[in-house]
């Protein structure tokens, strides 16, 4: 490549930080703040869009450009940041969402015109992506702890941006606490790493594992998926997902869902990987259930919102899980000896990344342009919109289906590969524990099916059917900018999901690097047209074959059209009301309704309660008014979190007496502690 | 190439030309089984060049999913058809994908059919979304384990791999572990095809059906379009599960003996389990919709069993 990946890294940091100050310097024009700040990060992201794919496309063996962002004024500091293949595939989900989002930003910053300050929101938006990619690129633990906490804050500051409300700000500050939990552990974690290498640069930490006392090892790596799993959203550590990422500006939202978590599966898959060591088996097994489990109960919950925002932030979750599913059965196949079955395994799972970043990134962009056109995330107040914004309906559908996992758009190739590596795992090892593969398979098909579900749902009553809502009867479609992002996005899906053998061959360095195998030799065949699970006769599949198939099948109802019906008229009618005088959308299924069964089978978890009130004149059944609540207990909150909180304030309560405002007790606490800490030290 | 050019057509034009055929033995078969003469086994047939000549009818609430809809069921299930060997060992396609292309090509179809059944914007189709999902999202963990089973045992997923394995000397037919993974998908074939115990393929009794009132806002060609690819997909489900489980006889050479045995095997294994389907129809009453969660997890841990025994009979 004659483009310096390095250079490229830089132009677009700079870029992002330009894009900030400029921002905040003319946040008095909404209008110039908008353009300013967007159109700088929309610039910075394809930038390091195409520094991540340079540096995914450096022929292996080459080291990775090593350098320092700034000379530093700490001497134990170092600001080093290091290209290599992990790094540029996550800088490539990062420029990649970032250019899309920054575009649809453009014109959805206009909602914000006049009634909150686009500059500042412009600002934070650069300094997201900027910390993100110092994140993904950084090459020691202080880099990378310093952009982990700048990315936290500033994310802060965008879920708090409409801070007015009083919802927001508490979703603000459960983010801000769970963030920092994480942060700690991995802090608790890096210095475990430290005491046996004696360094923070990664290269030192390289492998470090090998050196540790087994003990030590489990603590850090317990640490660490407590840290990222804290940041990815896997349960029950998920809690603050679902409330932060629907109040944040759906722009926001979709950078969360779409890269800030994913910065959680990047320093596990760096951690677990590179530095802890060939994995004992638990490890494996632990990450495995974890991801199973996150992937059910995110989507389960999923189903029962009615708040399209919350939902996706639930889908999340589900993903996040299904990601994990794939990097534990690669920590299992590590384990036991099997590199090129682990390969398998990781790239499922970060296949399934970049996928979940486009899909969800384009989904959230759809929910965001609805909450533009019809002012409510409610689904029950949506409808009828297919007619009214068809080119975001199209894209919310591609979405859907993607997500869902259904051929042949993207989400499904992932899953795909999940299956073979959790399938081909049953033969890894003669103990009980294969057992874990095929059930976590089959909770992932509950998951895909309860996912389709749960997007039939969030298409058909948003998109479908009459609008439920004058807002809803109003809605017009968002401007071309916005309809831009989308389309970048949903472009996306469907490359990712028609060439995966290209991509996986943009892979090889990455496998290359953590576990020694090439793996696009192994799955790509027919010239890349058919993608096979390490060998031929395991299983292939191929959806470009699929879509040949079914283009290939159109002519037979054509041809039936042309024998048959050509003299056949269509006649458009309203849909029958049972008699009623015409059809009205209280007459449509509801979100709630249409999930009620799911809502039955599992009430176990649910536990859920309505509430009906009824005021009638003569007889219960012809009610004049009718109240109709219905409520899900969130098991996590109620049953661990409430608990928690409530210790924990009593134990501050106790805690409070030593805070007596008295100077002089304060300088005997301060003695005291001096003292203790010299006997200690003796 | 020709040769698999012809193989292609061939199994495209069986699966749509007997497809219809299996519904009306099935609804015949049943009524001779209640003492009624019951409708003509080709009566399927003459339903569907009606139905495709007849105007249509089409909302005016709906939007352009409602229209693409038939395409997409009618496409998918033929897709999905070609994934499976039906006369011969070599399903025409099996390159494009497995087992798991196939499920997830039927996941489309089901897909795009709920939506639609929301489309119209009448209470009884989103009644009918709402079920087929939470059937089909129930059923698919049963149905993917009694897969996982077969495929592990064979190594692949690919079905016509899946078919050689357990065609060849280490067959496993009668394993324990082979008769439970049946069992699990005969349930789940019985639920996927809107089958007596889940659903009920005659009724249009508003508060029962599932699968049939997604479609009541359709009319004429479309719903040709669809009644033939559900019937289709009913056919490629039993295929898999007769072929799967019971291989004998598919044609493992392009010879006219071999093809017309193949063809003969197929239609002998397709009539006794659409005896089986009747007799579970005839003897069973339809489970009220919350009992239906039970008779699926029934199917799960058959399932679970039958995996289980993979290892632990060997």
């Amino acid at each position: 490549m004659s483009i310096d990946p390095a250079a490229l890294l830089v132009g677009s940091l700079a870029g992002y930080l330009v894009g900030a100050v400029v921002g905040l310097l003319v946040m008095r024009r909404d209008r110039w703040a908008s353009a300013c700040s967007f159109g700088a990060a929309a610039i910075s992201a394809s930038f390091g869009m195409l520094a991540g794919l340079t540096s995914l496309s450096r022929a292996a063996g080459t080291p990775a450009p090593r350098f320092e962002l700034l000379p530093s004024l700490i001497p134990y500091i170092k600001l080093t940041v290091r290209l290599d293949a992990l790094s540029g595939f996550f800088l490539l989900i990062v420029g990649l969402l970032g250019f899309a989002l920054s575009t649809y930003s453009l014109g959805y910053a206009k909602g914000f015109f006049g009634r909150k300050n686009v500059g500042v929101l412009g600002a934070f938006f650069n300094a997201l992506l900027l910390a993100t990619t110092l994140v993904v690129v950084a090459d020691n633990v202080w880099m990378f702890l310093i952009g982990w906490e700048v990315m936290a804050l500033t994310a802060y500051c965008l879920v708090s941006f409409e801070h007015e409300r009083p919802e927001v700000r508490d979703a603000g500050v459960l983010y801000f606490v769970m963030s920092h939990i994480d942060a700690g552990c991995i802090i608790l974690g890096f210095l475990l790493l430290f005491q046996a290498s004696g360094d923070f640069s990664f290269a030192s930490l390289h492998d470090i594992g090998a050196t540790m006392s087994p003990h030590r090892r489990d603590a850090a790596f317990v640490l660490f998926l407590l840290g990222f799993g804290i940041k990815a959203g896997i349960v029950p550590f998920h809690i603050w997902l679902p409330a932060a990422h629907p109040v944040a500006p759906s722009n926001v939202s979709a950078l969360m869902s779409g890269v800030l978590i994913k910065t959680g599966i990047y320093g596990l898959t760096r951690v677990c990987f590179e530095f802890l060591g060939t994995p004992p088996l638990w490890w494996g097994v632990t990450v495995l259930t974890v991801g199973t489990i996150s992937a059910v109960l995110g989507v389960l919950y999923a189903l029962m919102e009615h708040d399209l925002k919350r939902l996706l932030a639930y889908h999340s979750i589900e993903n996040i899980g299904i990601i994990l599913m794939g990097l534990g059965a690669a920590l299992m196949f590590l384990h036991t000896g099997h590199p090129a079955l682990a390969t398998l395994a990781l790239v499922a799972g970060l296949f399934h990344t970049i996928n979940h970043a486009t899909f969800k990134g384009l989904l959230f962009l759809g929910a965001g342009a609805v909450l533009h056109a019809t002012h409510t995330r409610n689904m029950e107040d949506m409808g009828g919109l297919a007619k009214r914004m068809p080119q975001t309906a199209f894209f919310f559908l591609v979405g859907a289906v993607a997500i869902s996992a259904l051929p042949p758009l993207n989400g499904f190739v992932s899953e795909w590969l999940t299956y073979q590596a959790l399938l081909q795992g049953f033969g890894t090892t003669a103990s009980l524990t294969r057992l874990i593969f095929p059930l976590s398979g089959a909770m992932l098909a509950l998951t895909g099916a309860l996912a389709a579900a749960c997007f039939v749902k969030a298409f058909g009553i948003t998109f479908l059917a009459q609008p439920r809502s004058e807002h809803a009867a109003a809605a017009e479609e968002v401007a071309l900018s916005m309809r831009c992002g989308m389309a970048v996005l949903a472009a996306a899906c469907v490359a990712l999901g028609l060439f995966p053998t290209a991509f996986i061959r943009l892979l090889d360095p990455l496998t290359h690097q953590l576990t020694g195998v090439q793996l696009s030799p192994r799955v790509s065949f027919a010239n890349g047209l058919v993608l096979a699970s390490l060998a031929e006769n395991t299983g292939t599949v191929s959806t470009p074959g699929i879509v040949m198939m079914l283009a290939g099948l159109l002519p037979i109802p054509f041809g039936l059209w042309l024998v048959f019906a050509r003299n056949a008229k269509t006649r458009r009618a309203p849909t029958w009301a049972c008699g009623q005088r015409e059809l009205t959308p209280q007459m449509e299924y509801t979100a709630t309704g249409f999930s009620k069964p799911i809502r039955m089978i599992f009430k176990a978890l649910f536990r859920p309660r309505r509430d009906v009130q009824r005021e009638y004149d003569y007889s219960p059944h012809f009610a004049t008014k009718l109240r109709f609540e219905s409520h899900v207990e969130e098991v996590f909150v109620q049953r661990l979190y409430r608990p928690l909180q409530i210790v924990l304030l009593r134990a501050s309560r106790r805690i409070r007496v030593l805070q007596a405002g008295s100077i002089h007790a304060y300088l005997l606490y301060i003695f005291v502690t001096l003292l203790l800490l010299l006997l200690f030290a003796l | 190439m020709n040769l698999d050019v012809l193989a292609i057509l061939a199994q495209t034009a069986l699966l749509l030309v007997l497809a219809p055929l299996l519904s009306g033995l099935i609804k015949n078969g049943k009524a001779k089984l209640q003492n009624r003469r019951g409708p003509l086994i080709w009566q399927p047939y003459f339903d569907l060049f009606k139905l495709l000549r007849k105007d249509m009818v089409i909302s005016e609430h709906a939007s352009w999913i409602f229209s693409l809809t038939p395409y997409v069921v009618l496409l998918t299930a033929l897709s999905a058809g070609l994934l499976v060997p039906m006369v011969t060992a070599a399903a025409p396609m099996s390159l494009f994908g497995g087992v798991l292309a196939l499920v997830g090509l039927i996941a489309l179809g089901r897909f795009f059919l709920a939506l639609a059944g929301l489309d119209a914007g009448s209470a009884f189709g989103g009644m009918g979304s709402s079920r087929e999902m939470t059937i089909a999202a129930i059923a698919e963990p049963a149905m993917m384990l009694a897969i996982f089973t077969v495929a592990i045992t064979a190594g692949s997923t690919n079905l016509s791999r899946i078919v050689l394995a357990s065609q060849g000397p280490a067959s496993r037919f009668l394993d324990p572990s082979h008769a439970l993974a049946f069992i699990a998908m005969f349930i789940v074939l019985l639920a996927e095809t809107g089958r007596i115990p889940v659903d009920n393929p005659a009724t249009h009794l508003e508060l029962t059906m599932i699968h049939e009132a997604m479609l009541l806002e359709y009319s004429g060609r479309y719903l040709a379009l669809i009644e033939w690819g559900a019937s289709v997909k009913q056919l490629v489900l039993m295929v898999l599960l007769v072929n799967v489980f019971f291989p004998f006889g598919l044609a493992t050479e392009p010879s006219p003996v071999a093809l017309g045995l193949g063809l003969a095997f197929l239609v002998v294994k397709l009539l006794a389990l659409a005896g089986a389907v009747v007799l579970v129809e005839t003897t069973n009453a339809k489970l009220r919709l919350f009992r239906v969660p039970d008779l699926l997890s029934a199917a799960f841990t058959l399932a679970t069993l039958a995996l289980v025994s993979t290892f632990l009979f060997q």
